[in-house]
This record gives C-alpha cells, structure tokens and sequence, in this order.
C-alpha cells in the first residue's frame, strides 16, 4: 500500500500527471452537467454521432498537416463539431427526414472517410497509432502542453458558466419544450445552445477518454444519477459528484497500474452505474416494505 | 366584462395549408369557452396560434385591453419524456414563473412566495418536495395546473385536462378549475373530446370541424343542430 502511495506521489510530481489531472476532472465535471439535459430530452444519439464527426475532423486535421502546419488541431475540429451539432439538431427536428438515420449516416461516414483521410495523406510514421489514440484517447490526455491545458481550462469555464446562467431555462425547455415555448422561452434557440455546448464538450473529451468513449462520460453518470435522485438539482449534482470522482479514480488507477486512461475512468463509470442500480432496487423494495 | 380576445373572419394553417377557416368569436373576461371538434377538426393548430407559436394565414387574433399573449397560462398534454423525470413538484410549478425571469437566471422570493400560494390553492402544498414521476396521474395534472397559474393568472388554455385520468380524479379537476373561473375570475378556453362535461361546465361553446360550426353560449348550442347531433354522438359514445 505504502509503495503505491509512493509511486502516486512520484508521478504527481510530474507537471504531464498534474496537467492530465486538471483536465480530467473538469472535462468529467462538464460533461456530466450537460449529460442529464441529453439523456432526458432523448439527445443522447447526437453525443454519439458528434463524437464520430470529431473524429473525421481530427483525421482532416491531421491530412491537412501534411500541405500546411497546423499548431494546434483544435482550430479545426471545434468549428466542424458545433457545424455539425447545428446540423444534427435541425434534423432530428425535421419530421420529414428521418433524423436517426441521417445520424447514423453522419456518423459512420465521418468515421469511414477519417480512417481513409488519414492513410492517405498522413505522414506520421506510425497511422494506427494515431487512429487509436484519437478512437480511445490511450495517451493524448499525458502529453497536454500548458498551452492546451489553458484551453481547456477556458472552454470548461465557459461551459460551466454558461450551464449557470441558464440554468432554469434549460430545466424548463428540457421538461416541457411546448410549455416553455409557449410562455416565450425561445425553446429552439436553447436546443441550439444545448448542441454548441455539447459539441465542445465532444472536442474537449476527445483528449481524455477519446471519440469512441465520450458518450459513455456523457450518459453514465446522469443514468446513475437517475436511479436514487428524485429532483432535477439533485440529479445534477450527484451526477457531477459521480462524474468527478471516477475520472479522478480512473486516472489515479490508470497510472499505477499503466492501464489506458479513457477506458479505465469509463470502466469506473460503470461500476457505480451498477452500483446504483443495485441501490435503487434496494431502496424500492425498503420503501414497500 | 371586458373583451380579452377575439376572432374576425380568421383563418389558420401551417405550412401554406388552411387547415380552419371562418372563425369568428370573442372572449371575454370570467368566460368559461370550451372548444369541441374531431380528431384533425383544427383544435391544435387553434390552440398553437393562440399561444403564438403559429399565426394565423389570414385575419389575426386581437388581445384587447390589458389582456396580451403572455397572459395566457397554458396546461398542455403529458409528454413521453415527463414520465420518467427526476423533478420535484416545486422545481415544476416555479418553472412557471420562468416568463418573467428574462435574462436573470434566478427567481425572487416574491416568485416563490406566488409558487407556494398557488400550491396551497391547489391542495398540492404537501407534495412539494415529492418527485412528480411518483405521484398519480390526478396530482401530475394538479401540479402543471398551478405551472400555468405561475405563469398567467387571467386566462388559462387547457388541452384535454383529464386524459387519461379516472372518473373520480377527472371530476376533481373539472371542480377546480370551475372554482378558479367563478371564484377567481379566471378565464378558462378548454380544448376537449369529453362534451358532457363541456356542457356541464362551459358557458360558451365553440364547434369547429377545418371551419366554424358553431360559436354561442351554451344554451344557444344545446338547441343549434350542430349541438344536438353532436350530443346525441357523444351519449352513444359514452354509454
């Protein structure tokens, strides 16, 4: 016990631990804030299918790299993801095309021409590793420069922020959209602000856990979350708490055992979902006892 | 009694198609109006272009005195997602008040002290910590009945208060809001399927089917044809 408390002291000396640390633990917090709005609104699918966009437009970044040198990938891929969260919201809302399936176009297409993107052009010596990295985060969240990490701390706060200030409105359009907008909540404009804040969410967590793994930063903590809480507040909280705590463990966890970041905070997740479930099922049978 | 609204040869529709066309009714203050008509009649797109959220393709719909759009509370139809909502009874109702709020992200204690006001009134006090998605369907409706008064204390806009309410709990929401008219003065514009009780209840009656089939009072309804033939379909439909 006493070496692995050594071992953590040792890598926490480290700025790379400190800065992956930071990171970490707000992206998991932001997530999980707006994670209960999606899963509730049913919004969930358009974490999923942005989360494969980021990925095209990370391979599109990288094949650009080749002709022109491009500093930081981000400058890309931001602007593509909240382009294509726009896009996402206005069809699923368009009842006369199928909004599912043009997600699942979407998302695999971006995925498809991705990995092709990058054989293509890419000069990295090593393409399967940068496809697994960008797929799983595996060491991305390690090799933050402070520059990045100050970007990150930027886009956090303004996601927090802005989840703050509209709080009620965003229970209120998540709710009952007919009601809010009926009492003149410009309901669609906060669905759009949902999907913005959303896709930089997608683009932040691509460093931590990865495009595959993001939904599941996204969904399980709110899901947990929903099987004790009863009120909407309460649910956000203890949905950040969860959030916040199982990427700290997983992280922690991840460097002393050199297991892969994101799917190690992802396998936490998991264990409290089941935990909670558990939980509930207890609690529910106690209650009609 | 002031005229709150009202309707001159008014036609509406959505996406370039008419889907209701000769309406001409006012309301006005304390009424109780209850709209009846068929499945696709033109009942929603009427509600939706009360509500502002579709205008009307031709005439317009004029709010007269001190009354305006944003006077209307509104009790909508139960949503799929609000089954299975983690909300507290009081989170629901102060979302009421978000029409004032504009831009702050907060509300007053003169809004919740409205919001607790309006609980007691309702007999829905006791439940205000509870999680909506645990209460029976009765209380469900109870609860986004005092949303609409946060929201709007002059007239309320119902659309089918009592689907999927039993009998009991059914009559226990006619009785209140029938109370809310005559002892509040609140104006109440109902859209339902259940015409017994319309006529129980109402004092105005309006009769639509993609155009105006009847406007008057309640008596004037029970002696018109339309009403008649009407009744006679709805008694064979609930016996």
């Amino acid at each position: 016990m006493t070496d692995l408390w050594n071992t953590l002291v040792y890598y926490f000396q480290f700025p790379f631990v400190q800065y992956a640390m930071i990171v970490g633990l707000l992206i998991a917090l932001c997530s999980s804030l707006l994670g209960v709005t999606l899963v509730l609104k049913r919004f969930s699918f358009i974490g999923d299918g942005l989360s494969h966009v980021a990925f095209g437009a990370m391979a599109v970044s990288a094949s650009l790299n080749a002709v022109i040198t491009i500093e930081n990938d981000m400058i890309v891929v931001l602007p593509v993801t909240v382009l294509a969260a726009i896009l996402l919201l206005q069809t699923s809302q368009n009842a006369k095309i199928k909004g599912d399936a043009m997600i699942a176009m979407i998302s695999v297409g971006s995925l498809a021409l991705g990995y092709l993107l990058m054989n293509l052009f890419s000069n990295s010596p090593n393409i399967s590793g940068d496809v697994c990295s960008t797929l799983f985060g595996a060491t991305s969240i390690l090799t933050l420069t402070l520059p990045e990490v100050w970007l990150c701390v930027i886009m956090a706060v303004i996601v927090i922020a802005v989840f703050l200030l509209f709080y009620h409105k965003i229970f209120a359009v998540t709710f009952d959209e007919n009601f809010a907008s009926a009492t003149g909540v410009n309901a669609n404009a906060y669905n759009l602000l949902i999907a913005v804040i959303t896709a930089f969410i997608i683009v932040l967590a691509m460093n931590l856990v990865g495009s595959l793994l993001i939904s599941a930063l996204i969904i399980f903590p709110s899901l947990s979350a929903m099987r004790i809480f009863k009120s909407f507040r309460s649910v956000i909280l203890c949905s950040a708490v969860i959030s916040v705590i199982c990427a700290g463990m997983g992280i922690i966890l991840a460097i002393l055992f050199s297991t892969p970041v994101g799917s190690t905070i992802v396998a936490a997740d998991i264990a409290v979902f089941i935990l909670f479930s558990i939980l509930s099922g207890v609690l529910s049978r106690h209650e009609k006892a | 009694m002031g005229i709150q609204l009202q309707c001159k040869d008014t036609a509406l529709g959505y996406d370039g198609r008419v889907v209701l066309q000769g309406l001409n009714f006012v309301v006005s203050e304390g009424d109780y109006l209850c709209i009846l008509g068929e499945n696709g009649s033109g009942k929603s797109t009427l509600m939706k272009t009360l509500l502002g959220l579709h205008t009307p393709s031709r005439g317009e719909i004029q709010f007269c005195g001190d009354t305006s759009q944003k006077e209307i509370g509104y009790l909508p139809q139960q949503t799929i997602v609000q089954r299975d909502f983690p909300a507290s009874v009081q989170e629901i109702v102060l979302s009421g008040c978000l029409s004032r709020c504009g831009f702050r992200p907060f509300y007053t204690k003169q809004e919740k002290q409205l919001a607790g006001e309006i609980m007691q009134k309702l007999g829905i006090m006791d439940l205000n910590k509870r999680c909506y998605r645990e209460l029976s369907g009765g209380q469900q409706q109870r609860v986004l009945l005092a949303r609409a008064l946060c929201s709007a204390r002059k007239m309320l806009l119902l659309d089918e208060p009592v689907t999927g309410l039993d009998a009991r709990a059914s009559h226990e929401m006619y009785e209140l809001i029938a109370d809310l008219n005559q002892n509040d003065s609140v104006t109440i514009i109902m859209i339902s399927h259940d015409i017994q009780a319309s006529v129980n209840y109402a004092s105005h009656i309006l009769h639509i089917g993609g155009r105006q089939l009847f406007y008057g009072t309640k008596r004037e309804y029970l002696q018109s044809k339309v009403g008649q033939a009407f009744l006679e379909m709805g008694g064979v439909m609930h016996d």
